[in-house]
């Protein structure tokens, strides 16, 4: 049995869960995949161990039988911990974000207000960015690895988004250092995988270093050793 | 201080907020919107982004009203991921058929087939999932109705209204579980100032 901190009301309170043999976390998924790594960053983050179990997704293996049982979707990532099997990215580093709330970065601020402020741009980020992201960064790195034409209209659009998106952040971090407020955060951290292959692996860099305050943020993230840990894997 | 809820019955993001509200037995007022719909504010307190807004409610309101987010940390991360569930697999083709469906012909623009038939088939997959989760789950979070079921409230009544309405009517445990979900006080009492809000067809 283990026992934990969680938040209620920006209080801690200690809870018991059943776990009796305390495994290492296992987290289905790829290493070069944006989703996993977005989980991996948090788990470092967190000093939270875990072994990375390689699902191949060009062999089609999360579309079998044995992985729709653990996410039904047939995505990655998922995790596996102890009893406990669930997937989703962004409701795994939350969790982990809130049950190792005391060890490792803090990643949700200290009141319920700067939860809040974060979570608005978690969502700013699952709503707004992620999408024209994943789009363009598709058709630039894997249309063609998947025999596809790379469709131009859907990389021309999902520029045009960015752009907007893009602007509301230079707005935004000329005025607070990241994203969530004057601290490192999940919505910074969210960020990072798709980011990251538009401006290491698509060409795509220009749509953050033309922007000050975008750059600068980008600089500062990028460095983290977290990530650097996550692009070793 | 008051809370104060910038937005319209109208609007799906809005209709989120005000049944998250209800739910909760919190007073608020509904103002005019202004940029972003919905915006919150409590206090000195301002959010947008109508799913942030249910969260930090139901947080910092935990010991009031309905419980929104799990009685205990076990039930969390499940809630958790169908709320993800919804923002990531549903809420893509649910929005396109509400603005295909709704809110074009009310504005007096084209419907676009293609994109209709589209969300309509990713839609009606995600439903097959949910068809399975619920057919073992009385909730998409486990026992307990959450937040993981209200954020679908408002996209699913304005498809109802819709040829489309048979994705959900085709879906046996998913029927059964909007008849739950949406007989519920707070939900009543929001699409009913939602239905005055709605302009009557001449
Ligand atoms: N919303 C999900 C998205 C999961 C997702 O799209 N995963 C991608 C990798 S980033 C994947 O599994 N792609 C394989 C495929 O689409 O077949 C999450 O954040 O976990």
């Amino acid at each position: 049995m283990v026992a934990l901190d969680f938040r209620v009301r920006g209080r801690f309170v200690s809870s018991v869960v059943g776990c009796i043999v305390r495994m290492v976390v296992k987290l289905h998924g790829a290493a070069f995949a944006a989703c996993p790594r977005r989980v991996a960053a948090c788990l470092y983050e967190k000093n939270v161990e875990f072994e990375l179990v390689n699902v191949d997704l060009f062999a089609g293996d999360h579309k079998k039988p044995e992985f729709l049982q653990l996410h039904p979707f047939g995505l990655v990532p998922v995790i596996q911990d102890c009893d406990l099997t669930f997937f989703e990215s962004r409701a795994i580093i939350r969790y982990y974000a809130e049950k190792y709330a005391g060890q490792g970065t803090d990643l949700l601020g200290k009141s319920l207000e700067d939860r809040a402020t974060i979570e608005q741009w978690l969502e700013v980020e699952a709503h707004y960015f992620n999408e024209p992201a994943f789009s363009l960064a598709f058709q630039v790195l894997y249309a063609e690895k998947l025999g596809q034409e790379p469709d131009l209209n859907v990389i021309k659009s999902s520029e045009e988004k960015l752009t907007k998106v893009l602007d509301v952040y230079e707005e935004r971090l000329s005025k607070s250092k990241y994203l969530g407020g004057e601290f490192f955060s999940l919505a910074d951290l969210s960020h990072l995988p798709f980011a990251h292959y538009l401006i290491n692996d698509s060409g795509k860099g220009y749509l953050f270093h033309d922007r000050k305050h975008v750059s600068a943020w980008w600089e500062d993230i990028s460095s983290r050793p977290s990530w650097k840990k996550v692009l070793e894997l | 201080m008051a809370i104060k809820l910038h937005g319209s019955w109208m609007s799906t993001a809005t209709l989120r907020v005000g049944a998250t509200l209800y739910e909760k037995g919190l007073d608020f007022e509904l103002v005019p919107p202004f940029g972003q719909v919905p915006a919150f504010e409590d206090g000195d307190l301002k959010l947008f982004e109508s799913r942030a807004i249910t969260k930090y409610i139901a947080y910092k309101y935990k010991e009031q009203g309905t419980e929104l987010v799990g009685a205990n940390f076990s039930e969390m991360p499940i809630i958790g991921v169908w709320m993800e569930v919804e923002a990531h697999h549903f809420a893509g083709p649910s929005t396109k058929l509400v603005w295909e469906l709704c809110i074009k012909p009310m504005i007096g623009i084209p419907v676009d087939e293609t994109v209709v038939e589209e969300a309509t088939g990713k839609l009606n997959g995600v439903l097959d999932v949910y068809e399975a989760r619920l057919a073992k789950n009385k909730y998409l979070g486990g026992d307990e109705f959450s937040l993981a079921d209200l954020h679908h409230l408002p996209n699913i009544r304005y498809i109802l209204m819709t040829p489309k309405a048979s994705l959900f009517t085709s879906h046996p445990h998913v029927s059964r579980w909007w008849s739950d979900i949406s007989s519920r006080p707070a939900w009543t009492k929001a699409a009913a100032l939602s239905d005055a809000a709605i302009p009557k067809q001449a």
